[in-house]
C-alpha cells in the first residue's frame, strides 16, 4: 500500500491536467469551427432568437402543427421523460384523456388514424420531431384556423419531410414546419 | 418488414468490422508490441510516467496489482467527495448549481469511480461545469482501470508459469493514451459537427415563437458524450441522457454513440485472442456472448415494433411501435437496440426510457445486466464472463471424469470457492436489495410513497432494476423510482462498491494463482475449451446460474404485468 500512495497521487494528477484541463479545451477549441461555435444552434426569425434547431419547443396553439406531449413541458432546462410504465392505469387514462382532446380539436379525424406518437411523452420531453402522419391528419384543422386551402399546407408538409437514409421514418420538424406555416400567406 | 431494422443490422455489423482490428490493435498495445500509432503516442506515455514517477517496465505479482489498484481507487473517492460536496463555491459554476449532500455525493462517487454512472441527480440542475468535468474524468480512468485488470488476467492466460504479471500503471497509462483518449476525440468531433454543445457559458434564454419564455441548458457536452459511450460509463451531460436532442441529435449521430457502446467490450474479447495466441477460443467466447445477446435482442426489437397492447385497445395506430418515452428521430427498433447494448454491456446511457419499454422488453433489459457478461463492460465484462468458463470447466471436468484443466493450468478446489463465490455474489446482492426495499414499502406504503411512480408489479420492477443496475455497474434505472433519498443513495452506493471490487479481485486472484501453476502441454485427454460443445456449455452455466436464480423475481415484476396487459 505504502508505496503506491505517492505514484498514485501524481498519477492522479497528471490525468486531472490530462482529462480536465486539456482534452476538454481541446474539444473546446475544435468548436470554434463547429456549427454556432459549439454554443448550439438557434433559428432566428426577422433577426430574433425563437429557438433552438435541435430542441422541441411547445406548440399548443391550433394554427400551428402541434408536437408530441411532453413530460418536462418542452423546458429545455429541465429534460424528463414520463417514467410511466405501460400498464400505469392513470397514465392509460391520461393516455385516453388526450386522444379525447384530440378528437374535439380534430373533429374531422377518424380515430384509427391517429397514431401514437402523437398522443405518448418522448423520452427527453424535448422531441422536436413528429411522424409525417402525425402531421398529416393536422392539416384540417390548421386549414380552418388559418382560413388557407388544405392542398396548400401539404405541399408544406412535403416539402419539410425528413428522413434518415438508415432508418426511413418520414418525419416532420415543428419548429421549421411551423416557421414556414407563419410565411404561408 | 421494417426499414427500421436495416439501420440496426448496419450498427452491429459495423461494429463487429472494427472490433476486430481495433482487438489486435489492443493486444498489441498491452504486450508492447509496436504499432503504429507510437510515433505520436509514445512521448504522452512518457509523460505521464516521468510525472508519476512510475517505472513502467516494473514487473507485479497479482496481489501488488490489487494493491495499486485499490490505493488510487481510493484516492479518487476522497477527491471526488470533496469537489462534488463543494462545487456551489468553486468555479464554473454558471448556474449556480448546489453542492450535493453528503449521502448524494457519496452515491456519485462511489457511483462513478466504479464505472456505474448510476445518476439520482439530473445533470441541468444537480452539478456545475466542474463538477461535469470530474465527473468524465472518471468515466476516463475508471474504465482505464478496468481494462488494465483485464490485461491483467489476459497476461496470466499465457502459456508458462509466472508470478510477473506486468506493470498496473503501465496497462492504466495505456489504456488511457492508447485507446480511450484517441477515440473519444474522434467522437466528441464528430458530435460537435452534429449540434452537440461545447461551451463554458450558462443557461440562454429566448422567447419561443408561440411566445412562451424558454431557459436553455447548454454546456462543455460533447467532450463528456464521448467518452461515457466509449468507456461502458453511461452517466449522461443532460437529465434524460442520449435521449437529449443537444446530446444525441440525429441517427447518425445515435449509430456513432451506439456503435461506441459495444466497440470496446467486443474489441477486449479479440484483443484476449490475440495476446494469447488463441485466436479459435477468442471466437468460441465471442460466439457464446453473441448468441446471448441476440437471444435478448430480437424479442426486444420485435415487442418494442409490436405497440404497447394496452394503446392497441384504444383503437388508434401505433405505426412506430410503443412510442412512449422515445423519440421519433430514432423509433422503436434502434430505441431497442441502444436498450439491450447498454444493459448488457455494463453501459448504462439511454436513448430511450426504460421505464416505459414494454413489460418483457423491460425484462430483457434487465437480463442483460443480471448475466453482465454478454459483452459486458470495458474489461470487467470479460472478467465475469471468465467466472463463467471457470464453472464450466470444472463442471465439464466433473461430467468425464478428469481433473479439469484450463489452458493447461489445472483448476482445483481453491479457484473454484472464489468463482463460486463471485457467480453467487451478484443475485445476492440484487435480490436481497431488492427484498429489503420492498420489505420497507410493503409495510410503510404511505412513508415511502414518493419511491414509485408506477403502481402494482411495474412499481416492483422499479426496485429490482435499481438494484439489478447498481449491482451490474451498469448505471441506467426504472426512472420513475424516486431515488434522491438517503435509503436508495446508500444502499445502492454499497451494492455499487461491492459488486466493483469484489468481482475485480475473483478473477485476478483465479488468475493469478493459476499462472502460477505449472503447465501442462495438451494431451488427447485435455478437455478442449476452444470447440462448440464446450460453448455450450459455458452458455447453459450462464443460464442456470444467472438467468434462473432470477426466475422468481422476474415473474413477480415485468412477467406478471405482461398477463396482466395482455
Amino acid at each position: 500500500m505504502k508505496q503506491n500512495i505517492f505514484p498514485a497521487i501524481r498519477l492522479t494528477f497528471v490525468c486531472i491536467v490530462i482529462f480536465i484541463v486539456i482534452y476538454p479545451t481541446l474539444i473546446w477549441a475544435v468548436a470554434k469551427v463547429a456549427p454556432s461555435k459549439g454554443e448550439g444552434e438557434t433559428v432566428t426569425v426577422n433577426g430574433k432568437v425563437v429557438g433552438y434547431k435541435l430542441e422541441g419547443q411547445s406548440f399548443t396553439n391550433d394554427q400551428y402543427f402541434n408536437g408530441r406531449p411532453s413530460a418536462a413541458g418542452y423546458n429545455a432546462a429541465g429534460s424528463s421523460g414520463s417514467n410511466k410504465g405501460p400498464s400505469n392505469p392513470e397514465y392509460l387514462q391520461q393516455v385516453k384523456d388526450r386522444i379525447d382532446t384530440f378528437l374535439v380539436h380534430n373533429p374531422t379525424i377518424q380515430r384509427a388514424s391517429i397514431p401514437s406518437d402523437l398522443v405518448t411523452s418522448s423520452g427527453s420531453g424535448l422531441d422536436p420531431d413528429i411522424s409525417l402522419q402525425s402531421a398529416l391528419i393536422q392539416v384540417d384543422r390548421i386549414a380552418k384556423a388559418r382560413n388557407i386551402s388544405k392542398e396548400k399546407i401539404e405541399s408544406l408538409i412535403q416539402k419539410n419531410i425528413e428522413e434518415s437514409v438508415f432508418n426511413k421514418i418520414k418525419k416532420i420538424n415543428i419548429l421549421k414546419i411551423n416557421i414556414a406555416l407563419d410565411e404561408l400567406k | 418488414m421494417n426499414s427500421e431494422i436495416i439501420g440496426v443490422i448496419i450498427m452491429f455489423l459495423a461494429t463487429i468490422a472494427l472490433a476486430i482490428p481495433l482487438g489486435s490493435y489492443i493486444g498489441k498495445v498491452y504486450n508492447g508490441n509496436k504499432t503504429w500509432a507510437d510515433g505520436f503516442l509514445k512521448p504522452l506515455d512518457s509523460i505521464f510516467f516521468k510525472l508519476s514517477g512510475i517505472n513502467p517496465l516494473k514487473e507485479m505479482n497479482w496481489k501488488q496489482h490489487l494493491a495499486a489498484l485499490l490505493t488510487i481507487n481510493s484516492i479518487w473517492f476522497l477527491f471526488s467527495m470533496f469537489i462534488l460536496m463543494n462545487m456551489s463555491w468553486l468555479p464554473l459554476n454558471p448556474d449556480a448549481n448546489p453542492s450535493m449532500s453528503a449521502d448524494l455525493a457519496f452515491n456519485t462517487t462511489i457511483s462513478f469511480i466504479s464505472n456505474t454512472n448510476l445518476q439520482h441527480y439530473s445533470g441541468e440542475s444537480g452539478v456545475s461545469y466542474l463538477g461535469q468535468m470530474v465527473l468524465m474524468l472518471f468515466q476516463f480512468i475508471s474504465a482505464a482501470a478496468g481494462m488494465a485488470v483485464c490485461a491483467v488476467v489476459f497476461m496470466a492466460m499465457k502459456e508458462k508459469t509466472t508470478d510477473q504479471l506486468g506493470n498496473f500503471y503501465n496497462y492504466f497509462v495505456k489504456s488511457c493514451t492508447r485507446v480511450l483518449l484517441p477515440l473519444s476525440i474522434v467522437i466528441a468531433i464528430v458530435l460537435l459537427f452534429n449540434g452537440t454543445p461545447m461551451t463554458f457559458k450558462g443557461k440562454d434564454q429566448f422567447v419561443s415563437l408561440q411566445g412562451d419564455t424558454v431557459n436553455v441548458s447548454r454546456g462543455p457536452a460533447a467532450a463528456m458524450i464521448a467518452i461515457k459511450q466509449l468507456g461502458t460509463n453511461g452517466g449522461g451531460f443532460f437529465g434524460v441522457n442520449a435521449a437529449h436532442p443537444l446530446e444525441n441529435p440525429n441517427y447518425f449521430t445515435n449509430i456513432v454513440e451506439n456503435v461506441s457502446i459495444i466497440l470496446i467490450p467486443i474489441a477486449m474479447v479479440f484483443a484476449m485472442g490475440f495476446i494469447i495466441k488463441r485466436k479459435k477460443f477468442a471466437w468460441m467466447v465471442f460466439g457464446v456472448m453473441t448468441v446471448g445477446f441476440l437471444l435478448l435482442l430480437l424479442p426486444t426489437i420485435y415487442l418494442e415494433l409490436q405497440g404497447n397492447p394496452a394503446i392497441t385497445k384504444m383503437n388508434i395506430a401505433q405505426p412506430l411501435g410503443s412510442m412512449e418515452g422515445k423519440e421519433v428521430r430514432f423509433g422503436s427498433a434502434a430505441s431497442s437496440f441502444w436498450a439491450i447494448t447498454t444493459t448488457s454491456t455494463s453501459n448504462g446511457s439511454v436513448n430511450a426510457m426504460h421505464d416505459s419499454l414494454t413489460p418483457l422488453s423491460g425484462m430483457f433489459t434487465m437480463l442483460g445486466m443480471m448475466v453482465n457478461a454478454f459483452y459486458g463492460g470495458v474489461g470487467v465484462g470479460f472478467l465475469n464472463f471468465y467466472i463463467f468458463i471457470i464453472i464450466a470447466v470444472f463442471i465439464s471436468g466433473l461430467m468425464v471424469g478428469r481433473t479439469p484443466e484450463f489452458l493447461g493450468k489445472k483448476i482445483e478446489a481453491k479457484e473454484m470457492k472464489i468463482a463460486a463465490i463471485i457467480a453467487l455474489l451478484h443475485p445476492l446482492l440484487i435480490l436481497s436489495g431488492t427484498a429489503l426495499s420492498s420489505w420497507l414499502y410493503a409495510h410503510n406504503p404511505a412513508a415511502y410513497a414518493g419511491w414509485l411512480a408506477n403502481p402494482g408489479n411495474h412499481g416492483f420492477s422499479e426496485m429490482l432494476y435499481e438494484f439489478t443496475s447498481s449491482a451490474a455497474n451498469n448505471g441506467s434505472g426504472f426512472e420513475g423510482l424516486g431515488d434522491n433519498t438517503p435509503f436508495w443513495n446508500i444502499a445502492c452506493g454499497i451494492v455499487m462498491l461491492l459488486s466493483r471490487y469484489l468481482p475485480i479481485i475473483g478473477p485476478l486472484a483465479i488468475a493469478g494463482m493459476l499462472a502460477k501453476k505449472k503447465y501442462i502441454p495438451e494431451s488427447a485427454g485435455t478437455l478442449k475449451t476452444d470447440t462448440t460443445t464446450f460453448g455450450i456449455m459455458v452458455f447453459a452455466v450462464i443460464f442456470i446460474i444467472a438467468a434462473l436464480s432470477f426466475f422468481p423475481a422476474l415473474s413477480l415484476g415485468p412477467i406478471a404485468e405482461f398477463f396482466t396487459i395482455k
